[in-house]
């Protein structure tokens, strides 16, 4: 087991699905009791002896005897998965019933069966992207608190709430209905799509937390793509966008733990693998007449992957997507993101224009990036003062230690009125909702 | 050298995240990777389930236990060699045990005198 390797975390997600699968949906906090046992007894067993050749298998192992264990004790005074029925009345059924449920291919089901749970319409977005990371990423409510930069009570209170509530609907989510899969299926891309997004643009100052949730929606995405309803020309867009974007994670944040826009990037430095993954991926989307914003997206970000250079950045075609994903999902963020590549394009005057004509800017008022686009183009424009009083507004909305050094920087440039440098920095698409506390 | 027994007292605690048990095992681990590579593990030894049975008296009933407080409770041992207990005390500083309060009981094994 390598130090960097999640095990514990990526089975935890694994064995809480399986179990709750054999306990039923109302045994959820069963289900973590026994994974948590299953750990514990590994933690013991594991330091004296070494780790097994195939630790994944004896975690299974164990949690598994652990739940026949608990059949044979509650079956008679507790109700189990009304899914398994009749199958527990005797241990000549239960126990060829809970072998089934513990092979590769129905975890792999289990694990989608939770995450199509967990996205359910009575949950808030930001309740569904917590309640994934707790259950089926393993995350604990610190971890989770740390990495959304939110306090422990308000995560705790939010999922518990929202355990809760899964555990009073009376089954799991049927992955195996093709009509109820694909009215789901919309909810989960958000939150996966969400999960990224918090690892890749989030407020949390650590970088590896940050790799960790991309690298979590990437994982869960990829099982998306491994069910036969679930690998739609939407999921490989939504694949191939995390894989583009997440190909230039290595270089947004710089040696001294700054970030860096994405003119000024090393682009030695991005991931060429992944890159062409998702490169790959999107063209497997392009199939189908459905024409997701995550097809968009992905589009816009494997332009960026081709220039091996910033100023060799095909900024008509930018824009021209741009102008499709308005007409898609219009937003005043995706219009900000459309005026930056016309200042790219066309000058910072035209930015400014672009901006001046934003629809309902008056909802990008609590957003940093805002009056930092804003401040970037009057500085380019040698305009230092209304640069500098639009990057001050920025940095009072900073949300990260690390925004607010950047801003900080740009502040900086005004004051010392620097010739002006590219340096916008690369906007979400989608406005995050507050997370609410 | 001589012979010693770690005996380890006081479980991890249970309100750990997986990522966090993940760590804590990944310590003893190393912890164990090191005693073994300077020579120091003459047995590694076995981890002891919680609870078990005391047999006592004269009538040797049969009780359910231990019942000691879990700080105090044995959940492991280990055989050691060092070269006397003044050093078999330093090598069971490194023990990741500590981090979770739990303490290591260093015992000499006696020697037979034949």
């Amino acid at each position: 087991m390598e130090p960097g390797d999640h095990l514990f975390r990526r089975e935890a997600g694994r064995m809480v699905a399986t179990l709750t699968r054999v306990f039923g949906v109302h045994n959820l906090a069963l289900a973590e009791d026994v994974v948590q046992d299953a750990f514990c007894r590994a933690l013991e067993v594991w330091k004296f002896r070494g780790v097994p050749d195939n630790p994944s298998a004896w975690l299974l192992a164990t949690a598994k005897n652990r739940a026949f264990d608990v059949l044979r004790r509650q079956r008679t005074a507790r109700t189990f998965a009304p899914e398994l029925g009749r199958l527990l009345d005797s241990e000549w059924t239960f126990v060829p019933a809970v072998e089934e449920l513990f092979t590769a291919n129905a975890i792999k089901d289990d694990l989608l069966r939770m995450m199509f749970s967990c996205c359910q319409p009575r949950l808030a977005e930001e309740a569904q992207v917590a309640l994934i990371l707790n259950i089926l990423c393993g995350f604990s409510v610190n971890e989770i608190a740390s990495a959304f930069v939110s306090s422990h009570a308000a995560i705790e209170k939010r999922i518990t709430r929202a355990k809760k509530l899964l555990a009073a609907s009376k089954r799991l989510f049927d992955v195996a209905a093709p009509a109820e899969f694909a009215a789901r299926l919309p909810a989960v891309h958000r939150a996966l799509y969400l999960l990224f997004n918090e690892g890749y643009h989030g407020a949390s100052a650590e970088t590896t937390v940050r790799a960790e949730l991309c690298h979590e929606a990437m994982r869960l995405a990829s099982l998306l793509l491994e069910h036969p309803l679930g690998a739609t020309p939407a999921t490989y867009a939504l694949s191939a966008l995390m894989c583009l974007n997440a190909a230039r994670l290595p270089a947004r944040v710089n040696a001294a733990g700054d970030l860096t826009s994405l003119f000024d990037q090393d682009r030695s430095l991005w991931d060429g693998k992944l890159a062409t993954e998702g490169i790959r991926l999107l063209e497997l989307a392009a199939t189908g007449t459905e024409l997701s914003e995550y097809h968009i997206e992905a589009a816009i970000a494997s332009v960026h992957a081709r220039a091996a250079r910033a100023d060799e950045t095909d900024w008509a075609a930018i824009i021209s997507l741009y102008d499709t994903l308005m007409s898609v999902q219009p937003s005043p963020v995706v219009a900000l993101n459309r005026a930056i590549a016309v200042a790219q394009h066309e000058g910072p005057e035209r930015g400014l224009d672009a901006i001046g004509a934003i629809e309902n800017r008056d909802r990008l008022a609590s957003y940093p990036f805002y009056p930092a686009a804003l401040g970037e183009l009057e500085l380019r424009g040698g305009r230092y003062n209304t640069a500098r009083k639009h990057f001050g507004a920025a940095l009072a909305l900073a949300r990260s230690p690390m925004e607010q050094r950047f801003l900080e920087q740009r502040v900086g440039a005004c004051e010392r009125g620097d010739p002006p440098q590219p340096a916008i920095l690369e906007p979400a698409t989608h406005l995050k909702r507050e997370m609410r506390t | 050298m001589s012979e010693f027994t770690f005996l380890f007292r006081g479980s991890d605690p249970t309100a750990q995240s997986p990522e966090e048990m993940q760590k804590s095992m990944q310590k003893w681990l190393a912890w164990f990777k090191e005693l073994g590579e300077k020579g120091h593990i003459k047995y590694p030894g076995h981890p002891l389930e919680r609870t078990g049975k005391v047999v006592r008296g004269k009538q040797k009933s049969v009780h359910d236990g231990p019942f000691a407080e879990a700080k105090d409770i044995v959940n492991g041992f280990t055989l050691i060699e060092a070269r006397d207990l003044a050093q078999a005390a330093e090598i069971s500083k490194g023990c990741p045990i500590f981090d979770v309060g739990g303490s290591v009981e260093v015992r000499p094994i006696r020697v037979l005198d034949m």
